[in-house]
């Protein structure tokens, strides 16, 4: 799900207004106004004065541990990336200014997309401007008129935005509901195409998709599968190839889509695949075609992470260590979280209300923390949650001290006993 | 099944969504009058999807409005 945490990811109807066209966001314009009544810092408008290092910046002119930045392998100041980026800047310019399929893909494009074949092991890979066009542009393009796109309730903004960007009839079924999923599956009429959209990790909760069986029925009933790897890349799997990998259904998907704006630690898109045919979508896929490629250094820096977390295990395994050590602290502390065991990197904890879960980011943040504060209509069953991202450079140290700011925030806004 | 079944199947499935006790005719808007939020809009439609054995897409839902319109929705839809 987004982290445009002020929006709700699958788009809802909007009511005419009286002329003004701005009266359809007065709903959200009055819950904002009373959430800052209160008196609370803002924490949809916080500003990063200076950035130390993957897990440290200046807030609000605090230092501040960076517990909400889906940075979980830390490449964001690897020495090698970065001189790849400085690199690629003086030698090819700032910027492409210029569609990949025009005079946007220099050579940079090329080694970045030939990274991303060798990471997976893929024939094809596609590289867009940002994952949300990714899934915009692969979803809109592929499933046309007539078609069937099978998908879950609480799939991202850019899934969703993808299905209502194409022609497709979209039908949505219940979270991780294997079941429901078939029984739609079913009910598709013959000889209609069918695309199932699937992602490894729930960045809300940070529960994973029971891929390995829904995969197979997707199989069983002849539809392609789609599957947005955004938060499991570099992290899940042996080879940090995500869920997909590590339920050993990787074979079976027809799409990846993935990000370089977490693990790999930069900004873009990108879709992997083995279709015989998949090179054509680099002609006919719009988000693809109608926008800028992505700047040179952006794709070094891209490529250079991508090839360094191929061999990343110690850093997967310390990942793993903070982020079970950070789940199981939280829980003994008496917080209530979205997973009862830790599934991956994304520990989310469940706040009673949007005020006191407001409290309590505040609260954190003046402890020195940092994490998502994320409310309805973009959460699932609208919960209220602070959602924390771990990082493979969090010390142990500073998963410590994390628990120790959580523990007296949570007392001092009576969140825990 | 006739319109006429279809309708009395769907009042009985509607009657855990509808807390308020609107009365149901067909004009009746489920975001207007029985106030359905997105989240039971889901639910709902999941029920009478499993009930007749159909698909309502997304698509179909963003042209059902009032309740008169669902029942004429799903008459055609599982004939």
């Amino acid at each position: 799900m987004s982290e445009g945490t002020s929006q709700p990811d699958k788009p809802e109807a909007q009511s005419d207004g009286d002329g003004d066209l701005f009266s359809k966001f007065d709903d959200i314009i009055q819950m904002r106004e009373n959430l800052l009544a209160s008196g609370v810092e803002d924490p949809f408008n916080l500003v990063m004065e200076k950035v130390l290092s993957p897990t440290r910046a200046i807030c609000n002119g605090r230092e501040t541990i960076l517990l909400g930045t889906y940075n979980y392998m830390g490449m964001t100041f690897d020495p090698d990336v970065v001189d790849a980026g400085k690199q690629a800047m003086a030698d090819f310019g700032t910027g492409t200014t210029g569609s990949r399929v025009l005079n946007g893909t220099y050579q940079g494009h090329k080694e970045c997309e030939d990274a991303l074949r060798e990471f997976y092991d893929m024939e094809h890979a596609m590289v867009f401007s940002t994952g949300y066009l990714a899934n915009l542009g692969i979803i809109a393009t592929i499933a046309g008129k007539g078609d069937y796109i099978i998908l879950d309730i609480d799939s991202h903004a850019s899934i969703w935005d993808g299905c209502a960007m194409g022609n497709a009839e979209v039908v949505p079924f219940k979270h991780n509901d294997i079941e429901a999923m078939e029984k739609r599956l079913r009910r598709v009429p013959e000889g209609a195409g069918k695309l199932v959209i699937l992602e490894g990790v729930y960045s809300m909760l940070g529960d994973l998709a029971p891929l390995k069986e829904m995969v197979a029925v997707a199989k069983k009933h002849g539809a392609m599968v789609l599957v947005d790897e955004a938060h499991s890349m570099g992290f899940i799997g042996e080879h940090g190839r995500g869920v997909v990998e590590d339920a050993g259904v990787l074979d079976d998907v027809d799409f990846i889509i993935g990000t370089f704006s977490k693990s790999v630690g930069t900004v873009g898109g990108f879709c992997v695949s083995n279709h015989p045919k998949f090179e054509i979508l680099r002609l006919v896929c719009r988000p693809y075609v109608f926008t800028a490629s992505l700047p040179p250094s952006v794709v070094a820096t891209a490529a250079t992470s991508i090839r360094k977390l191929q061999h990343a295990s110690n850093k997967r395994g310390h990942l793993w260590e903070n982020s079970k050590r950070l789940h199981k602290g939280l829980t003994d502390l008496g917080f209530q979280l979205g997973t009862e065991t830790c599934q991956s990197a994304i520990v989310a904890v469940i706040m009673p209300d949007l005020e006191r879960g407001a409290a309590m980011w505040e609260a954190l943040l003046k402890e020195g923390l940092y994490v998502n504060l994320a409310r309805p209509p973009a959460t699932p069953a609208n919960m209220t949650l602070l959602r924390c991202s771990l990082c493979a450079e969090h010390s142990d140290e500073e998963v410590g001290t994390i628990l120790g700011m959580f523990e007296r925030a949570g007392k001092a806004t009576r969140i825990i006993s | 099944m006739d319109r006429a079944e279809v309708d009395s199947k769907i009042r009985d499935l509607i009657e855990p969504f509808n807390k308020k006790g609107v009365e149901l005719n067909d004009s009746a808007t489920f975001v207007g009058d029985l106030e359905f939020d997105s989240l039971t809009v889901m639910d709902f439609v999941a029920e009478i999807e499993d009930e007749f054995d159909i698909i309502i897409s997304m698509n179909q839902q963003a042209e059902i409005e009032n309740y008169g319109q669902l029942v004429d929705s799903v008459t055609k839809l599982q004939d």
